[in-house]
C-alpha cells in the first residue's frame, strides 16, 4: 500500500523549473532513495511535500492526506531531518529533544522521557545536558535525527543524513536507519553516497533536471548495470602501452587504464580472465591481480544522469534552434 | 490543546534563550534607564518629569520590542531554526504569536521601568494606572508586530536594525511626544496620524497628564486596528516570501 503518492509534482521560481511534472509512489514501511545532482530537484521535492514550499501543479497524498488542503495534519505524521542542523545551540541535548516534542503536542512527563530514552539510545547520555553548539559534527548529526524521530513519525524525510561526519557516526546512522525501518517507520532519503543507497534503499528514483529519470529497485538496477561484465587488472606498469595491445586484440570490448598499472575491461559477454591475462604476458607484463569487478550503483548513477543531461541539452537546442 | 503546549514552549524557550539573557535584560533596563536620565536630568520640575513619562516609555516600549523581535526571528532564519517552527504543526497565526508574546511582554516590562525611576522622583498618585497598562499593552503588541514586519521583510541581521530605524527615528519626531503635532509643518500632520506611536503616547499623556488630544476610544480603537493589520500583513508576508 503507498503512504506516499505523487502525481505531476511541479515547481517553478519565475522561469526556471525545479520540479517537472514528478510522479512517483512510496510503499509503506519502505526505504526510498532520491538521488540526483546538486540543483536536480531533490530539495525542491522534499520541500513542497514537508510543507516548506507550495506546489505549482500537481498533486500530493501522504497517508492519505492531501498536501495541498492539510499541510499540518501531514505535518503531524512525518519527522524531517534537515542536510544542515538546525538545532539551537545555545539549548542543551535534552532541551532541544524536549522543545522539539513540544511542537508537536507531547505533554512534559512524556516529552522528558522520550528525550531521555533516545539520548541513551544515540550514545549521548553523557553529553545530554551540553549545549549543542559544543557537540562534534557527528554528535549533532545524531540529535538532529533523534529531534526527527522524537514524536514516532509515520515517515521520515532525511536529507543527505551522513553527509559531513566520520565514518564511525555515519555508519551508526546508516544501522539506526535500517534499526527505525525494521520497526515500521517509511523513510524518504536523500543521499550523494551511491554507496550508502545501495545498501540502504529498497528503491531508488534518480532526478535529474527537474524530471525523475529512473525509478526502480535496487537490485533490478544493479542486474541492469551486471548485464556488462567488467574485469580489472593490477600490472607492473606500462598500461596504457599494454591496454593499445589488447584493443587490438579484442576489438569488442571497452578497454581503459585508471592509472600506470591498473586496466579495466567490459564486455557485452561472458569472458574469462585467463586469454587477457595470457595476452598480458605475452606482451611482457607481469600480472599481480586479476579479478572481476561488480559496476558499482555510481556507475549506474552516472551513466543515467550524464544520458539524461545528454537528452535534455539535446532537447534544449533543438528548442533553442 | 497541542498547539497551546507547543506556543508555551515556544514562548518559553524565547524567554530563556533571548529575552532573560543577560545582555538582553542589560538592555531592557539601561535603555530605559539611558532615556529616562536623559530626559530627567533635563527637567527642572516635578510637572517636567510627568510631563517627559509618556514619551520616555512609549520609546523604551518601541525600542525594546522591534529590536529584539526583528533580530531574533531574522536570526532564527539565518541559522535555519525558524525551519523547524514552520515544518511543525502549528497554525501559522499561533506559531506567529507564541513568536511574538515574548517581545510583548519585554516591551512591558522595559515601560515601567522609567514609571519606577520617576515615582523616586514625583508623585504618581493622580495617574490613571488601569489606562496606562492598557495604553502599555497596546504599544508594546503594536511595536511588535511592526518588528514581526520589518523580520519578514529582511534576510540579514543587521538590516533588521537599519530597516528598524527607518521606522522608529521619523516616529519619535512625528508622534507628538516631544513636539506638539500641531506645533509640526502643515505637511507633515498627516504623516503623524499614520503613526500608531501617535494614539499610544496620546493614551499616555492623557492618563498621566491628562493633556491627550484624541478620544481615548478611538486611540484604543486605532492602535488595536494597527496591530490586526500589521500581524496580518506580516503572516500573509510569511506565508508569500518563506513558503514559497
Amino acid at each position: 500500500m503507498s503512504i506516499i503518492q505523487v502525481s505531476k509534482l511541479t515547481k517553478r521560481y519565475d522561469d526556471f523549473v525545479a520540479v517537472d511534472g514528478v510522479d512517483f509512489k512510496i510503499d509503506d514501511g519502505e526505504i526510498f532513495g532520491f538521488l540526483g545532482p546538486n540543483g536536480a530537484g531533490k530539495t525542491s521535492t522534499i520541500n513542497m511535500l514537508t510543507g516548506l514550499a507550495k506546489m505549482t501543479a500537481g498533486s500530493a497524498y501522504i497517508a492519505g492526506v492531501d498536501c495541498n488542503k492539510d499541510m499540518k495534519k501531514v505535518q503531524q505524521m512525518i519527522g524531517i531531518v534537515p542536510d544542515e542542523s538546525n538545532l539551537y545551540g545555545e539549548m542543551s541535548g535534552f532541551d532541544n529533544l524536549c522543545f522539539c516534542a513540544s511542537l508537536y503536542g507531547i505533554k512534559k512527563k512524556e516529552r522528558e522521557k522520550r528525550a531521555k530514552e533516545l539520548l541513551e539510545q544515540f550514545g549521548l547520555t553523557n553529553t545530554g545536558l551540553k549545549p549543542f553548539k559544543a557537540y562534534s559534527k557527528g554528535m549533532k548529526r545524531k540529535l538532529t535525527i533523534a529531534a526527527g524521530i522524537i514524536h514516532a513519525p509515520k515517515i521520515l524525510f532525511l536529507d543527505e543524513p551522513t553527509t559531513g561526519i566520520d565514518v564511525e557516526s555515519a555508519r551508526y546512522i546508516r544501522k539506526l536507519v535500517l534499526d527505525l525501518n525494521q520497526k515500521g517507520t517509511t523513510i524518504f532519503l536523500t543521499t550523494h553516497y551511491l554507496e550508502e543507497a545501495e545498501r540502504l534503499c529498497d528503491r531508488i528514483a534518480f532526478i535529474v533536471d527537474g524530471k525523475i529519470v529512473h525509478i526502480g529497485k535496487v537490485d533490478a538496477l544493479m542486474q541492469e548495470a551486471q548485464q556488462k561484465h567488467m574485469m580489472q587488472f593490477t600490472i607492473d606498469k606500462d598500461a596504457e602501452k599494454h591496454k593499445a595491445f589488447l584493443e587490438k586484440r579484442f576489438v569488442d570490448y571497452h578497454i581503459k587504464a585508471k592509472n600506470d598499472t591498473t586496466i579495466t575491461i567490459s564486455s557485452l559477454p561472458m569472458t574469462t580472465l585467463m586469454p587477457i591475462m595470457q595476452c598480458l604476458e605475452e606482451t611482457g607484463s607481469t600480472v599481480y591481480e586479476a579479478k572481476r569487478i561488480k559496476p558499482s550503483l555510481e556507475e549506474v548513477f552516472v551513466k543515467i544522469t550524464q544520458t539524461a543531461s545528454v537528452k535534455t541539452d539535446t532537447r534544449k537546442g533543438g528548442e533553442a534552434s | 490543546m497541542k498547539g497551546w503546549i507547543a506556543f508555551f514552549n515556544i514562548l518559553m524557550k524565547d524567554m530563556k534563550n533571548y529575552y532573560l539573557k543577560p545582555p538582553n535584560i542589560s538592555w531592557g533596563i539601561i535603555f530605559p534607564v539611558a532615556w529616562t536620565l536623559m530626559f530627567f536630568i533635563r527637567s527642572q520640575t516635578e510637572v517636567d518629569v510627568k510631563a517627559i513619562l509618556p514619551g520616555v516609555m512609549s520609546l523604551s516600549i518601541l525600542f525594546g520590542t522591534t529590536s529584539m523581535l526583528a533580530v531574533t526571528i531574522t536570526f532564527e532564519r539565518k541559522s535555519r531554526s525558524f525551519e523547524r517552527l514552520l515544518l511543525a504543526p502549528i497554525d501559522l497565526n499561533l506559531l506567529m504569536l507564541a513568536k511574538t508574546t515574548g517581545a510583548i511582554l519585554f516591551g512591558i516590562v522595559n515601560a515601567f521601568v522609567p514609571v519606577i525611576f520617576a515615582s523616586f522622583m514625583v508623585s504618581l498618585a493622580q495617574i490613571n494606572w488601569g489606562v496606562v497598562l492598557g495604553s502599555v499593552v497596546l504599544i508594546a503588541i503594536t511595536s511588535t508586530f511592526l518588528g514581526l514586519f520589518i523580520a519578514v521583510s529582511v534576510s540579514e541581521v543587521f538590516e533588521a536594525q537599519t530597516f528598524s530605524n527607518f521606522f522608529r527615528f521619523p516616529m519619535i519626531f512625528l508622534c507628538g511626544l516631544f513636539i506638539p503635532i500641531g506645533d509640526l509643518p502643515l505637511f507633515l500632520r498627516p504623516i503623524s496620524y499614520l503613526l500608531p506611536l501617535t494614539y499610544g503616547a496620546d493614551i499616555l499623556k492623557t492618563a498621566i497628564n491628562n493633556e491627550g488630544h484624541i478620544m481615548l476610544y478611538v486611540s484604543f480603537m486605532i492602535l488595536a486596528l494597527f496591530s490586526v493589520v500589521l500581524f496580518a500583513v506580516s503572516t500573509n508576508n510569511i506565508k508569500k516570501k518563506w513558503i514559497v
